[in-house]
């Protein structure tokens, strides 16, 4: 039990089709309510598919888990209505402190980039943000929330998926056309299909402790390597809403963590650490090991992986959940234009070849930071030191100390969804990158332009385009804002952050990402980049 | 990009090596080779050009990745 939250017991109900025994057939089962799952439900509900989220607990996240969330997943969540509860109770942070040893190696201020909606990152517990999520599930008329159902068995025919689920009240079985699973690191969903998860196991352990302080401490990061207080290995602290402040110690391979994990050593470690004049209460104590690892394809049939399920990274750097996010955020419109037949399904394949990419370079930057922090040899660990002693007075080795980095969107740069530039464009937002945000004006009224950019493909011009210009593909069709017309670019900082000259256009995605990019309003051009963002090709290249 | 000069371009050969040498003679073998690091670090930040410095860990014998990007 712990002294800032209580979790929340969501009920079992019964559904009407396992009390009638009848086997309905649903668009999209999502299997896992956590972060990714929830947000996976709410996508596909705001693009209008009903949906069915089954879990197999009944509560939210236990215990202290996820902690930072970055700007794009905070815009994700914004657009599905949920960003500001977490804005709101969230921490932001703004000071990092790096310490070696026995002294402060260097601290830098994030000086985040003004004028975007969300903020460059917040720090929430887990708990909360499912909180935020769930009800905004439990609102929303497209989405079923199931607790208590965990799924046994997949079977995977042509044109569904046939899950076998058990709750409190028996076994029944039910259809789906299609199923997004995101039932973490340690899915079963995965197993199910045969999919392997490989990667590199870190012989490493982590020991979590959040407390709560009982006087005011400083609302800062603050990296240790090889401190004093825990001599040859690394301590991090900071901080979460309700005065709660995370601290992980590096405890190493040899470490015994039912030792470790006594109170009594937790407590003497965080006195070392703090200081005998700090007063605080232990709230949460775990032990953990990480791993970087990814699924073969995150397209398995009409099963489709996000979140853990599909890619494990290590906890520096806050990748996990915010990248899971943005999987939901790639997958959901693509699914939902396929379920309309609005799109042919091999879409769903770059699902798995622009997340997959993603993935990669996930695990690429933190396995950087690992290496960093966990210096392999006595070769890197001289290196390692070497870069902490000259940070204290030469400015050229603080960008190579790594406790971590920030999470950021990888672009889609190689995508067969892309439509490479013919124009010439120093700068803006090239294909493949999420669209950046800057206030607006629309209708008098003081906004964001990733709000203008909200719902399906958009076609952003700068300046008046022709009078009824329509860009359709079958059924779908990109709406037309026009800078100037539509909304107005207070502060120029559209036109700036998109290199614009009057004419200058760009297609977005549905998930707010440039598709393609013009010099001038050229409808056919912008049909044929359209017809290739639906997954028409030309030259696609699938994995 | 400029090429890695590999032919002689200290003009005091004897006296640099000389300095390298004498500037460790009172460092333990750990604390030369923490030395080492930072003056690669240094120098590496100085020269900048990372195709250069790719070139130059290759020179030494160090293993370097194909297909980088620079």
């Amino acid at each position: 039990m712990l002294k800032t939250y209580s979790y929340p017991e969501f009920p079992f109900v019964r559904s009407a089709e396992q009390a009638s025994g009848q086997i309905a057939r649903h668009p999209v089962v999502v299997i896992g309510a956590g972060p990714i799952g929830l947000t996976a439900a709410l996508d596909m509900a705001y693009r209008g598919v009903p949906v069915v989220l089954v879990d197999d607990n009944n509560t939210v996240s236990i215990g202290s888990r996820a902690v930072c969330y970055a700007k794009r997943p905070l815009e994700i969540w914004d657009r599905l209505g949920c960003a500001a509860p977490m804005v709101a109770r969230g921490i932001s942070w703004k000071v990092g402190k790096v310490f070696f040893r026995d002294e402060l190696a260097y601290q830098f201020d994030l000086l985040p980039e003004a004028d975007h909606k969300q903020p460059a990152m917040i720090n929430l517990q887990q708990y909360y943000l499912e909180e935020t999520l769930v009800a905004r599930c439990v609102a929303h008329p497209l989405v079923t929330l199931q607790w208590k159902h965990k799924v046994v068995d997949l079977q995977q025919d042509d044109d569904h998926v046939r899950l076998t689920i058990e709750t409190p009240d028996g076994i029944f079985q039910t259809e789906a056309d299609w199923v997004i699973a995101c039932d973490g690191a340690s899915s079963d969903t995965r197993r199910m299909v045969g999919a392997t998860f490989t990667g590199q196991v870190f012989q490493d352990r982590f020991l979590i402790a959040d407390v709560v302080m009982k006087a005011d401490f400083p609302t800062e990061r603050w990296f240790w390597f090889d401190p004093p207080f825990h001599r040859g290995q690394s301590v991090l602290l900071h901080r979460q809403s309700d005065n709660l402040w995370r601290i992980d110690f590096q405890l190493g391979w040899d470490a015994d963590p039912e030792v470790e994990k006594s109170p009594e050593r937790v407590i003497a470690r965080i006195k070392a650490m703090l200081g005998d004049t700090v007063e605080f209460e232990l709230e949460w104590v775990s032990i953990y090991q990480f791993a970087c690892r990814r699924i073969d394809k995150l397209r398995h049939g009409r099963v489709l992986f996000g979140g853990d399920a599909a890619h494990q990274v290590s906890p520096f750097g806050a990748r996990g959940a915010n990248t899971g996010v943005q999987d939901v955020d790639n997958l959901a419109w693509k699914l939902a234009l396929v379920l309309a037949g609005d799109a042919p399904p091999a879409l769903l394949d770059t699902y798995h070849t622009e997340r997959a990419a993603a993935a990669d370079d996930n695990i690429a930057h933190s396995t950087r930071s690992t290496d960093f922090i966990t210096p392999k040899s006595p070769a890197s660990r001289i290196y390692r030191d070497a870069v902490l002693e000259l940070a204290r007075e030469h400015a050229f080795a603080r960008p190579l100390v790594n406790s971590g980095r920030l999470s950021t969107p990888t672009p889609y740069a190689g995508s067969p969804l892309n439509t490479p530039d013919r124009d010439a464009f120093d700068g803006g937002i090239a294909p493949g990158t999420n669209a950046a945000d800057a206030p607006v004006k629309i209708d008098g009224r003081g906004g964001w332009l990733l709000e203008a950019l909200a719902g399906g493909f958009t076609v952003l011009m700068f300046g008046a385009p022709p009078d009824g210009a329509v860009i359709a593909v079958g059924s779908v069709d990109a709406r037309v804002v026009a800078v100037g017309r539509d909304l107005e670019d207070t502060k120029g900082l559209v036109a700036r952050r998109y290199a614009a000259a009057p004419g200058t256009t760009y297609l977005l995605r549905p998930d707010q990402h440039v598709a393609a990019r013009w010099r001038a309003f050229e409808p056919e051009a912008i049909r044929r980049a359209l017809a290739r963002a639906l997954g028409f090709g030309p030259g696609r290249e699938d994995a | 990009m400029t090429a890695l000069i590999t032919t002689p371009n200290i003009p005091d050969p004897d006296e640099f090596y000389q300095e390298l040498i004498a500037s460790q003679r009172d460092l333990s073998d750990e604390e030369a080779a923490k030395m080492n690091a930072k003056l690669v670090l240094i120098l590496a930040n100085h020269i900048g050009d990372r195709a250069l410095i790719r070139a130059a860990i290759q020179t030494a014998g160090g293993k370097v990745a194909t297909a980088q990007k620079t």
